[in-house]
């Protein structure tokens, strides 16, 4: 229809001299029998049109004006339309939606009464900018990081340069100020639409939270958890605001909750807190227990997060750094001139905090060439929520079909499937760490992207490869090995093995703090320890890599992509071998501590305190209306998960964790914890 | 037949051109053309099936007014779009214009950086509210901001809107089920509406000599509470108190420079004798927790002594912009969308919130002025005008404008009626006027209730006879001792609350031990100033603005249903160059405190040791001369004196960075004036 009016429009143009003529001749010989003024208003008009000209650039003029006007026309619908129509439409395809939790727990009675104070993780946090280069101009205050990453596309090389710290001391590099973001808004959505926090404060706000029972423990998620202390005082701003809120709150205790890597961030918080002055808190030994009454860990990786590893070696996990998340999409376009990989990988070596997250205590816990803990795991068939039973049995049989062929999963970085697959007696290794890093060859001028790589050489990679196989243990003299210069700056911050003598007084140090497996939790047997986190998710837990061709510019390893299980849901894909847990955090490393490391009295746990371990088995969302699910386990859409939120609303309301229920269990974390050999 | 004939000029077009599109009658035109509507009929059967269809479907003539609105939205937009473009391409720095440097970029180039932590205190109206819990008409609101941001509900759920503003009419608190709270941080009040900056520029260049969130903080508080509500609501003054504490401790035990501004300045006051006040009413942070920890108080267009639009606000919703709804309304509140009774919506809105009732005049007639005289008189706003225009020409005229003042003063205003009733009574000698006791119309019980059926909008007019109404007039002229008088009589319930929380007068004997209590500590006439020796108070303000000072009112037609009896009496205008103009007398000021209000305490009440100030607190006054932008590419001035603009003068953020970098009253200049605070100072009669 479009089309015919615009090709009428355009003849009346080009007619517009024989139509006028022909036109006259037209109004005589219809005079007699029709009214003329008809015609004369036709003629008029032919004229008027003729006049115009409708070009290519009307017809798209045209065309732009109709999809605008369309445009604005259903906008105005969908504002004019009452705001529970979404919902209605729902209803009517999913049947009735259960009330939100606080809606219902409102309904019960429950009411605000501990105050929250919510921990973010890494990534999720927004990062603004106070001071700039040239290129930042009109950025001031604005986010960098977090909202909707305008400046990524605007002004790429101009967003690393000031996201990337300063590499030999993890703090700002000179003339740039990115600060973290505070209050709830810091968090509460990573992109517009793309919720963190929000659904839970919203649900808390249900039961009469506010502004001034809950707190946004911001703080900037790249550094080193002491550097957030030593530049912006974060630890003790977090420190004053929980004593500020437990006062004015009548003294009641505060629930902290913190999410992913926060986890780590909080353990090193009550360590701090309680520590003598210069390097600690001063808080006093009794600090924790005056005031927090629990601490409910969602999807922390308390022993670390194989992803963090091929992050660090190669810039390839997926969403450590959520740059890569997005990578498939632009990030690995030409953005930044081919070099993509490189320039993310420089930016996020520069980050401290993704230290953090190595895998800890070594192969006692991640297993070594030929045990790991999770040796017999099998992937559960899809779950069906109400038939545990069935479940249970078809996993039991399959445990025995597999068992004969278990994955190694201790091997945490092998260069080739068959060396992942090989008894460990038929790998021949040889030492890397005595091997010369001849300089580079080629000439580093013509990449513009600097990565420690090029100090390595062409021998340094290859003795790399030799050594075939990597444990969680020998991982960290790879890294060494291949980034110096990021490790030196990690091992002043962060520890990664396993205390024989926790009294000992290097323990005292900080960088011992975010480690469970080396520090001491503190004297408060009134407190509670919560992990709370998805299962049901295949999550990376080993990988098969690969020799990338040889290239000057290029990350010498990258995952074996190629590297694929025989059967339909094999344990290994793409290079990758995955285990049960919420997608980026296994479940080892989620539900260790509080299943055993910390259960009871042990010498990590010296007073006692009550762990309870939470698991939320994951359900995908039914229909597209859900979005992204109120039963999911993943790692950040847990944060919607119905029955977390009611978890924790009930705690702060004043539950403990008998309350609730003890432990929820669905992973075989206790089976696997009983195998890992740790004195407690 | 229309159609027909129209039929037929299209098969003469198209065949010219669309040949193409599978005409096999070229021929036929001419034939049509010699033919009468026989042929035409032949034509319309030759052409065939396909032909009909389109005709068929081009009936519709309305189309072809679509396609020109279509047409003219696409013009329209890809115009827009390319302006766009080319706006984003253009260069941040035109060549021709020069962007004048920032202060904060200049100072650092000196070597000024981050000393003293800093507060800023937001005032009345300027920082965001956004609902945490409401009504059903609210949904979908929860943490967006009702106040501030874009007003966008206003228009889409008025009565909503204004229900989740208003506050509980006895206790001054949230009304059940509803929780609106302040927008924590930097961004409730750095931009009020987007574009419109309030604190976003001086943060800025906070920002350029190297303060960020660690050592600047935003004090914000709802704004609508008196201050101890916010306290007992939401603990905002021990949330200060604990931020200020942290800063000074995180930041090397270097003390805190505060920056209030408008009513801040008040709520800040009122925080300074909080928090030495023993707990169970204080902070308890014992006597020298300010000496401890503030450095300098920095006032900016501080209104110590209240402001005159406070009265106009409260007795007839028509203050230009204490509330700045109404500073809105002229485009939008006075129009019809509530139903004909804004103005009565928004008076019952702002009479539930206590905190515009801690603008009222401060000090009764000592310091405003009785029904003869007034510090201010001898005022001439013309020639104020032009002195501040040509600043140089002062002293040269000095002896002329003397002499203009004098003669001035045989017909000089009488500001110190607050509020007359008619323009006759605002410039008669008060011998002339009815000598009605002021307390008469107090003894009046109203039991009559006025038929309040025809209103939707309740407020306290209704509940009040007509008698009582006219007697009100009757008296004439009201100062600020008997305003006060007036306000019980017309808002009882308002004035009750309000009592418990603010008090307006000047204390005889500072030790009396019911000063202690917390409604006395936001009037500086009724408290002291803390024991800090080292402490420094600034105030801030522009001068050479028009500022209200007092009004002239009228009663309103007799219609039972417009509520509010009273109003301004626009018609009334002063001689050319006069200080009446639309019922309002004008004084020097920043356009909503006067000079008077903003500068007394620092020139006078706080200057040296007073019982005021027994400590000997160093006060500063610096005035900042209005100078309107030069263009239109200033925005809204870098030299701008108006109350809320003040906060983009270049010189006064100057000021600010510079204390805040170490420097003392004294190091900047010590006073500088241009208005005549120190001889008006001078003629009020305060014991000190």
């Amino acid at each position: 229809m479009a089309l015919l009016r615009r090709r009428k429009a355009s003849e009346a143009e080009k007619a517009q001299h024989s139509g006028s003529k022909s036109d006259k001749e037209i109004e005589r010989t219809d005079e007699e029998n029709d009214k003329n003024i008809n015609n004369r208003k036709k003629a008029k008009k032919a004229k008027f049109e003729g006049k115009k000209k409708w070009s290519c650039l009307d017809s798209c003029c045209w065309f732009i004006g109709c999809i605008c006007t369309v445009w604005w026309i259903l906008l105005f619908l969908y504002n004019a339309m009452p705001a529970s129509i979404p919902q209605y439409v729902t209803e009517a395809i999913t049947g009735p939606l259960p009330d939100p939790p606080g809606v219902k727990l409102r309904k019960e009675g429950l009411t605000a009464k501990h105050p929250v104070v919510f921990v973010p993780g890494i990534v999720t946090g927004g990062l603004e900018l106070w001071e700039g280069h040239q290129c930042a101009e009109g950025l001031f205050r604005k986010r960098l990081w977090g909202g909707s990453f305008g400046e990524v596309y605007k002004r790429p090389l101009c967003w690393v340069e000031h996201m990337s710290l300063n590499n030999e001391t993890g703090l700002d590099p000179s003339g740039i100020r990115v600060r973290p973001v505070s209050g709830l808004v810091a968090a509460d959505y990573f992109a517009a639409g793309y919720f963190v926090w929000a659904v839970l404060i919203a649900n808390l706000a249900r039961i009469g939270y506010e502004e001034k029972t809950m707190y946004m423990a911001a703080y900037d998620w790249r550094l080193a958890f002491q550097n957030t202390e030593a530049r912006d005082q974060t630890l003790s701003r977090i420190k004053s605001n929980i004593e500020l809120m437990v006062a004015t709150n009548g003294g009641k205790k505060a629930v902290i909750i913190p999410h992913s890597m926060g986890v780590l961030y909080f353990l090193h918080f009550m360590k701090w807190v309680e520590a003598p002055a210069p390097m600690g808190g001063g808080g006093g030994s009794d600090w924790c227990a005056k005031h927090i009454k629990a601490v409910m860990n969602i999807g922390g990786p308390l022993l670390g997060a194989p992803k963090a590893v091929p992050g660090l070696l190669s810039a390839e996990a997926k969403d450590i750094a959520a740059a890569r998340a997005m990578a498939p999409g632009f990030l690995d376009n030409d953005l930044f001139r081919v070099q993509t990989l490189q320039h993310v990988m420089r930016m996020t070596r520069t980050w401290d905090s993704t230290m953090s997250m190595i895998p800890k205590g070594g192969d006692t816990i991640w297993g070594d060439l030929d045990w790991s803990p999770e040796e017999s795991y099998v992937p559960r068939k899809r779950k069906q929520r109400d038939n545990d039973s069935q479940t249970a049995e078809q996993t039991d049989t399959e445990t025995l079909d597999s068992q004969k062929k278990g994955i190694n999963y201790g091997r945490i970085i092998s260069f080739g499937k068959d060396v992942a697959e090989a008894p460990s007696s038929e790998i021949e290794r040889i030492d890397f760490k005595g091997a010369i890093k001849g300089n580079n060859v080629a000439n580093i001028t013509s990449c513009d992207v600097w990565t420690e790589y090029h100090d390595m050489g062409i021998e340094g990679i290859k003795a790399v490869a030799e050594y075939k196989v990597y444990t969680a243990g020998s991982l960290l003299d790879l890294l060494h090995f291949v980034a110096p210069k990021m490790m030196a700056r990690g091992d002043a911050h962060f520890s990664y093995g396993i205390a024989d003598n926790l009294d000992d007084p290097k323990y005292e140090h900080y960088k011992y703090w975010s480690n469970p497996l080396e520090t001491k939790l503190p004297n408060a047997p009134d407190m509670e320890i919560y992990s709370m986190y998805g299962v049901g998710i295949p999550t990376e837990r080993a990988y098969v890599y690969k020799l990338s061709p040889y290239s000057e510019c290029y990350i010498p390893f990258q995952i074996d992509t190629s590297a694929d299980g025989g059967k339909e849901d094999s344990c290994l894909k793409d290079g990758v071998y995955s285990i049960d847990g919420d997608e980026t955090v296994p479940v080892l490393s989620a539900g260790f501590m509080c299943a055993k490391g910390w259960r009871g009295k042990t010498r990590f746990n010296p007073s006692g305190i009550q762990t309870y371990i939470r698991e939320y088995d994951h359900a995908p969302p039914a229909t597209l209306l859900e979005g992204r699910g109120t039963q999911s386990g993943a790692h950040v859409d847990i944060m919607g998960n119905f029955a977390l939120i009611e978890d924790i609303i009930r705690v702060a309301a004043g539950a403990t964790g008998e309350d609730l229920g003890g432990d929820q269990v669905y992973s075989d974390i206790f089976k696997w914890s009983d195998k890992i050999n740790l004195p407690l | 037949m229309a159609s027909i004939l129209r039929f037929r000029k299209l098969c003469y077009v198209e065949p010219v051109k669309c040949s193409s599109l599978g005409f096999e009658s070229f021929e036929t035109p001419k034939i049509e053309k010699k033919d009468d509507r026989g042929a035409v009929k032949a034509v319309e059967s030759t052409v065939g099936e396909k032909q009909k269809k389109k005709s068929s479907k081009r009936q519709p003539r309305e189309w072809r007014c679509m396609d020109y609105c279509c047409l003219t939205v696409g013009y329209v937009c890809t115009a827009w779009w390319l302006l766009l473009f080319l706006y984003h391409c253009l260069p941040a720095a035109l060549p021709g214009f020069q962007v004048p440097e920032a202060p904060g970029a200049r100072l650092r180039r000196e070597g000024l950086t981050a000393l003293h932590p800093v507060v800023l205190v937001p005032g009345i109206v300027t920082g965001g509210l956004e609902l945490w819990e409401g009504r059903p008409c609210s949904e979908g609101l929860f943490r967006k901001r009702l106040w501030g941001g874009s007003f966008t509900e206003i228009f889409k759920r008025p009565l909503c809107w204004l229900e989740h503003l208003t506050l509980h009419n006895q206790t001054g608190l949230d009304p059940p089920g509803i929780r609106v709270r302040a927008v924590p941080g930097l961004v409730a009040a750095d931009y009020f509406a987007p574009g419109y900056f309030v604190w976003a520029v001086l943060i800025e260049n906070l920002a350029r000599i190297g303060y960020e969130g660690k050592n600047l903080y935003m004090a914000a508080y709802d704004w609508r509470l008196s201050f101890q509500n916010t306290e007992i609501r939401d603990q905002a003054l021990s949330r200060l108190k604990s931020k200020i504490e942290l800063m000074f401790v995180t930041n090397g035990n270097k003390k805190v420079v505060v920056v209030p501004h408008s009513m801040g300045v008040i709520y800040f006051f009122h925080f300074l004798k909080w928090v030495e006040s023993p707990p169970p009413m204080g902070g308890g942070g014992g006597t020298g927790w300010c000496a401890k920890h503030i450095k300098a108080i920095m006032n900016i267009g501080p209104a110590f002594l209240g402001v005159p639009k406070a009265v106009s606000n409260i007795f007839s919703a028509e203050a230009k912009d204490v509330a700045f709804v109404r500073s809105m309304d002229p485009g939008v509140l006075d129009s019809e969308i509530l139903g004909l009774q804004t103005l009565e919506h928004v008076m019952r809105v702002c009479r539930t919130w206590d905190s515009i009732i801690s603008l009222i005049p401060k000090g009764g007639e000592t310091i405003w002025g009785n029904l003869d005289w007034s510090p201010e008189e001898g005022y001439n706003c013309d020639l104020a005008k032009k002195r501040y225009a040509q600043p140089s020409l002062l002293d040269s005229n000095d002896t002329n404008s003397d002499g203009k003042m004098e003669f001035q003063i045989k017909e000089s205003v009488r500001y110190g009626r607050i509020i007359s009733f008619g323009k006759a009574t605002s410039q008669l000698p008060s011998s002339q006027l009815p000598n009605l006791g002021s307390k008469d119309f107090l003894r009046t019980s109203n039991p009559t209730k006025f038929n309040s059926l025809c209103s939707e909008v309740w407020t306290e007019y209704d509940e009040m006879s007509r008698d009582g109404i006219r007697k009100i007039a009757e008296n004439k002229a009201y100062t600020a001792r008997t305003f006060l008088d007036l306000l019980r009589f017309v808002a009882p319930k308002m004035m009750q609350r309000a009592e418990a929380q603010f008090s307006h007068g000047i204390a005889d004997n500072l030790d009396d031990p019911k000063y202690a209590h917390y409604k006395y500590w936001s009037n500086p006439l009724e408290t002291k100033l803390p024991d800090a020796p080292d402490m420094e108070i600034y105030c801030l303000y522009g001068v050479g603005l028009p500022t209200e000072r007092s009004y002239v009112y009228k009663l309103s037609p007799t219609d039972r249903c417009k509520s509010i009896p009273f109003r301004i009496d626009s018609s009334a205008e002063g001689s050319d160059g006069g200080c009446l103009k639309g019922g309002v007398y004008f004084v020097d000021g920043d356009e909503s405190v006067p000079v008077l209000s903003a500068g007394f305490m620092c020139a006078k009440g706080w200057k040296g040791r007073t019982r005021f100030n027994p400590s000997g607190i160093a006060t500063y006054v610096r005035e900042y001369r209005h100078k309107p932008p030069a263009s239109l590419f200033e925005g809204r001035g870098v030299e701008s004196g108006a109350h809320v603009d003040i906060m983009g003068n270049v010189a006064l953020i100057e000021d600010v960075l510079r204390v805040a970098a170490g420097a003392t009253g004294v190091e900047m200049g010590g006073d500088r004036i241009y208005s005549d605070i120190m001889r008006m100072s001078d003629r009020i009669n305060l014991r000190l």
